[in-house]
């Protein structure tokens, strides 16, 4: 794969503030990016920094093999959807729509027929003529996104696009978007602070903390297999578990609180982890309530008592209090039919799969 | 029971807006009107004729004296506000654009400092800085630039604009300066992102957001410098009267306030006439919007 974007050492200072912390990064054509991380870690940051609204203190930055040191962001081949969407409230739509074609070769009939084009693949036929001020949210997302993509870039930057959206207009938007991306097949690169959202949209995912990549991985590669425990706290929902990872006879075995001693697989174990204590990570749905009705698990089995429990409708997630007083670890269950919804205090067997687990050696 | 909580919360809104009620009807309404009755009399030498006539509308429409002061009026008006508008937006922008958040405060709060003079002073400075023998004229004979005092910059109609521009540029700095303060700067980004120039992004985004506030600076100038009367006396000699100078003699020295009134309400029409114009001109800009 030849990159599209690369970054090679790339430091931003804000004065004292280290914004940046040497960065490098590769990002192929055609793939959907994103850049996941809280706020403050640098995501935005970076986003601007490609798009060229920020330079960088040191590093390069290429674009399409061309180095973009000086190159202003009018003259990038990016364009961006801004977290605002920026949508100019003193023109319609057809005029936000074709604002970048001013300088583009064609005649006044040709850019019109563009515009409409444009409206019509983030389906908004025939809204031209309609002030920007009167459009709903997801209508100026989608003016924005239209804006953006009419000038054909090569690379189509979003700087959290979707934060001003509810919740239902947020996960319609997400398949949408991904859906516009496979049919335009432009590099997408994504901003969000929304774990949910990076997993669902995502080729690849870099996790970023204070300025640095945590972890750059496929979504599912970062769900299992978290490199640290911020990422792993980040993603999705885990269990830690304090306990010990110890080598007997030339085995790693875990000894962990709660849910006693196993013996681990070699390729389990991060490489460079040696015997000592550790973190283990357990995800709620790595575990589950045994139901006497249904055929047993396979896995490890531990005791324990429903100290606390969650209804969500299609789920339910279980604080379970083991029996040796360790402290309560969270399952989740599918809400069956056949399932009732369990009291605080039932005493239940959790089955729980040993290859799910995360160590984190320190 | 509702429709006596309504009646008493009413009667309690009427309390609350009768005193500024009373006041601005006392105040502005009833001289207004007076003025407007005046207009239709007429002075016979000592005597007031209150015969209800159009004759004063006539004389003033016909007379040229009066149609020259006019239209020097709207002409001195017109360039103060050019020239003020042009003057202020560069500063207004500065300050928006390129004082640190911290420290607009401050500058705005130094743009006012001309305030902390009375006018009457700051156009005294003016005749001590334009004069025969003034600041201006010795620097630039000191320096060689010319060999005689320029005469060209006071007690006449340059000197009515210099002070005049100089009086309002504040209240012209500040609305431009709340329009550009309004612009969300990501629109800016947006069009350098869609391939616009700093230069050209200022022209189809900020200059055209910035128009309220131009608007408004231009009818804050223009309408108030039409009527001023005291810069064209002490600054504007013969040449740079105003209306506002000849409704004062009317009334004060020729004794004859329905003309003074005629002329005070035609300067009136015209002001408005010209704001409505300028405003429909530019309503474009001046949509609402979300």
């Amino acid at each position: 794969m030849t990159p599209l974007i690369s970054l090679a050492g790339v430091e931003k200072y804000y004065g004292d503030y280290h914004a940046l912390r040497d960065l490098t990064l590769e990002i192929g054509a055609g793939e959907f990016f994103s850049l996941l991380g809280p706020s403050g870690c640098g995501k935005t940051t970076l986003l601007r920094t490609i798009a060229g609204f920020e330079t960088p203190s040191s590093g390069s930055l290429r674009i399409d093999g061309r180095d973009m040191t000086g190159v202003p962001a009018n003259r990038r081949p990016t364009n961006m959807v801004f977290q605002s969407y920026a949508i100019f409230p003193h023109l319609s739509v057809a005029e936000n729509v074709g604002f970048g074609l001013r300088r583009a070769a064609g005649s006044r009939a040709e850019k019109m027929k563009k515009v409409e084009e444009a409206l019509e693949m983030v389906g908004l036929s025939g809204f031209g003529k309609r002030a920007a001020h009167a459009l709903s949210g997801g209508q100026r997302q989608r003016v924005a996104l239209a804006r953006a993509l009419i000038l054909k870039p090569k690379v189509l930057l979003l700087d959290e696009p979707m934060s001003a959206l509810d919740k239902k207009l947020r996960e319609q938007m997400q398949g949408e978007l991904r859906r516009l991306q496979r049919q335009v097949g432009i590099t997408f690169i994504l901003v969000t602070h929304d774990q949910e959202e990076a997993l669902i949209m995502s080729d690849r995912i870099a996790v970023m903390f204070d300025g640095r990549i945590a972890q750059l991985d496929t979504p599912q590669r970062l769900y299992r297999a978290p490199v640290n425990r911020q990422v792993a706290e980040f993603i999705g929902m885990m269990n830690f578990l304090p306990g010990e990872l110890r080598r007997e006879d030339g085995r790693f075995v875990a000894s962990i609180r709660g849910l006693g001693t196993i013996p681990l697989p070699e390729e389990q174990v991060p490489t460079g982890a040696g015997p000592g204590p550790a973190q283990f990570g357990l995800r709620p749905e790595s575990l589950s309530v045994v139901f006497g009705s249904e055929a047993l698990p396979t896995g490890c089995f531990s005791d324990g008592t429903v100290a606390e429990r969650a209804y969500y409708g299609d789920m339910t997630y279980y604080d379970i209090a083991l029996s040796d007083g360790a402290a309560p670890i969270t399952c989740s269950m599918r809400n069956l039919v056949s399932r009732p919804v369990l009291e605080r205090g039932t005493k239940v067997r959790l089955a729980w799969e040993p290859g799910a687990l995360c160590i984190f050696p320190g | 029971m509702a429709g006596a909580t309504q009646r008493s919360e009413a009667a309690t809104g009427l309390a609350l807006v009768a005193p500024p009620l009373v006041y601005a009807v006392a105040l502005l309404a009833v001289p207004m009107a007076v003025i407007v009755l005046f207009s239709f009399w007429t002075q016979d030498y000592l005597d007031l004729d209150t015969t209800l006539t159009l004759d004063n509308y006539r004389e003033a429409w016909t007379d040229p004296i009066y149609r020259e002061l006019m239209a020097r009026s709207v002409y001195i008006s017109g360039v103060v506000t050019l020239i003020t508008v042009v003057l202020a937006f560069p500063v207004a922008y500065y300050i928006s654009f390129h004082v640190a958040p911290e420290r607009k405060a401050l500058w705005i709060f130094l743009v006012t400092i001309p305030f902390w003079t009375s006018y009457l002073v700051r156009i005294f400075l003016w005749k001590v800085i334009l004069g025969f023998n003034g600041v201006l004229n010795t620097s630039l004979i000191g320096i060689g630039l010319i060999d005689a005092p320029l005469t060209v910059i006071l007690y006449n109609l340059n000197a009515v604009v210099i002070a005049l521009a100089h009086a309002f540029a504040p209240f012209a700095i500040l609305p431009i300066f709340v329009a550009l303060e309004r612009i969300d700067r990501s629109l800016l980004e947006a069009a350098r992102d869609l391939g616009e120039t700093a230069r050209s992004a200022f022209v189809r985004v900020t200059l055209p957001l910035a128009m309220p506030g131009v608007v408004a600076a231009s009818l804050i100038v223009f309408i108030p410098t039409i009527g001023d009367y005291i810069t064209p006396r002490l600054v504007g000699g013969p040449g740079g009267l105003m209306i506002a100078n000849m409704i004062q003699t009317q009334f004060l020295r020729l004794n004859n306030a329905p003309m003074g009134a005629t002329l005070a309400v035609l300067a009136m029409l015209i002001v408005s006439g010209i704001a409505l114009l300028f405003v429909l001109a530019n309503r474009r800009f001046l949509k609402r919007r979300g």
